[in-house]
């Protein structure tokens, strides 16, 4: 074998073995309890950051860090994030082409109820996401469906976040067998490692919360979704939960599955739900 | 002198056979890279697939439309390698996962 080849053959041995070795295999306890996940999640995040209330959490990386927190507040004065809320505000009273409305598609014409998605659809049998609403709403309507990372989809979602801010995230798992198992599998998809960087959502997330990754500090998990959706600027521009989850897995270096994915779907009622009780702050604005 | 001119002949007809044996083909690169192409596929049916294996199944493909089938046929075996590690973090996080949960 030439050097040329035998270098990325072996790191890529290295990688397998380091993967083999990462965590010693245990042993654990395979009954589904939402509710107790929720608790114990909680717990963990107000153990470790003892001085923040438990609110503070929906403002991810601004609740880590005192100087950034400051910026934030300097920055809500004239948010990022406004051109697309005022976009989204008018793009949702604009009737389609039809006639009909978003208002038509949604319970109480769609103002405050963001806090109720995702849901789980017992006629579907699957988990049915804010983002996935609005495409259906307008294909219904024959209407072309929208991107689902940025844009007019994240406007609309800003607008509908908007008018639910501060209502806590009220995410329910019905007394359905599928429900649950597409909770479980959402709380499988956040702890799974994957890509060639051999991350989970939870290495960041769980175990790294107010460190620092490069320039970035990072979000908890804890009501990371109630800000979305969120102006970025390492994005210069709105992006959409999709967004967050897709750039996850590339930032990774695992190919991104497409956006509203029965994986992705699983995660967002999954981290919806243990963040139930938090105030919606969306839309967002991050570094 | 006519000894050692045959004996030189032969020698570089031999090393250049030796070089020709270990140079890589086109079918060479054609078996390496179907290989790497199923392990990336079984990892995609896994729901795991890696950019890197992409990108250098990519590269393989390009250093083979330029002829360069030595460097075709070692990108395509760390393509297969990387696809064949992302295989074996799927697998084996289909329980790992549970060490890293809060409960």
């Amino acid at each position: 074998m030439k050097p040329r080849s035998a270098i990325p053959v072996a790191s890529a041995a290295l990688a397998l073995a380091l993967l083999a070795f990462a965590t010693p295999p245990v042993a654990a306890a395979d009954t589904v309890d939402p509710a107790a996940d929720a608790r114990a999640f909680k717990k963990f995040f107000t153990d470790k950051f003892p001085k923040l209330k438990p609110e503070d959490f929906v403002n991810g990386p601004y609740s880590m860090n005192e100087d950034l927190h400051k910026q934030w507040e300097e920055k809500e004065q004239f948010p990022p994030y406004e051109f697309s809320l005022e976009a989204g505000k008018e793009m949702f009273s604009k009737p389609f082409k039809n006639g009909k409305s978003y208002q038509d598609c949604f319970p109480n014409k769609g103002i405050g109820i963001r806090q109720n998605y995702p849901y789980f659809d017992e006629k579907e049998g699957k988990v049915v996401t804010l983002e996935l609403a609005l495409n259906r709403c307008r294909e219904a309507n024959g209407e072309a469906p929208f991107s689902y990372v940025k844009d007019d989809m994240a406007a609309l979602t800003a607008y509908m976040a908007f008018t639910s801010r501060g209502k806590p995230f009220d995410i329910k798992i019905p007394k359905d067998p599928r429900a649950l198992e597409a909770y479980q599998k959402g709380k499988e998809y956040f702890y799974t490692r994957r890509g060639q960087l051999n991350f989970s959502c939870a290495t960041c997330h769980i175990q790294s919360p107010g460190e620092r990754i490069r320039a970035e500090v990072l979000a908890p998990a804890l009501g990371i979704l109630n800000a979305m959706p969120i102006y970025r600027s390492e994005w210069s521009g709105m992006g959409t939960t999709s967004r967050r989850f897709t750039t996850c897995n590339s930032q990774i270096r695992g190919v991104p599955l497409d956006p509203q994915a029965d994986e992705y779907r699983d995660l967002e009622y999954y981290l919806s739900y243990v963040s139930n009780g938090l105030p919606i702050s969306g839309p967002g604005a991050r570094p | 002198m006519r000894n050692t001119v045959l004996k030189s002949v032969l020698t570089a007809l031999l090393v250049a056979g030796a070089t020709s044996a270990f140079a890589a083909s086109e079918d060479d690169f054609k078996a390496a890279y179907a290989a790497a192409e199923a392990a990336n596929k079984e990892a995609g049916s896994l729901r795991n697939q890696w950019t890197t294996t992409a990108s250098t199944l990519a590269a393989a493909k390009k250093a083979a439309d330029s002829g360069d089938f030595d460097h075709a046929v070692a990108q395509a075996k760390e393509a297969e390698a990387l696809a064949k590690a992302s295989i074996f973090q799927a697998t084996s996080e289909k329980e790992r996962w549970k060490n890293m949960e809060i409960r």
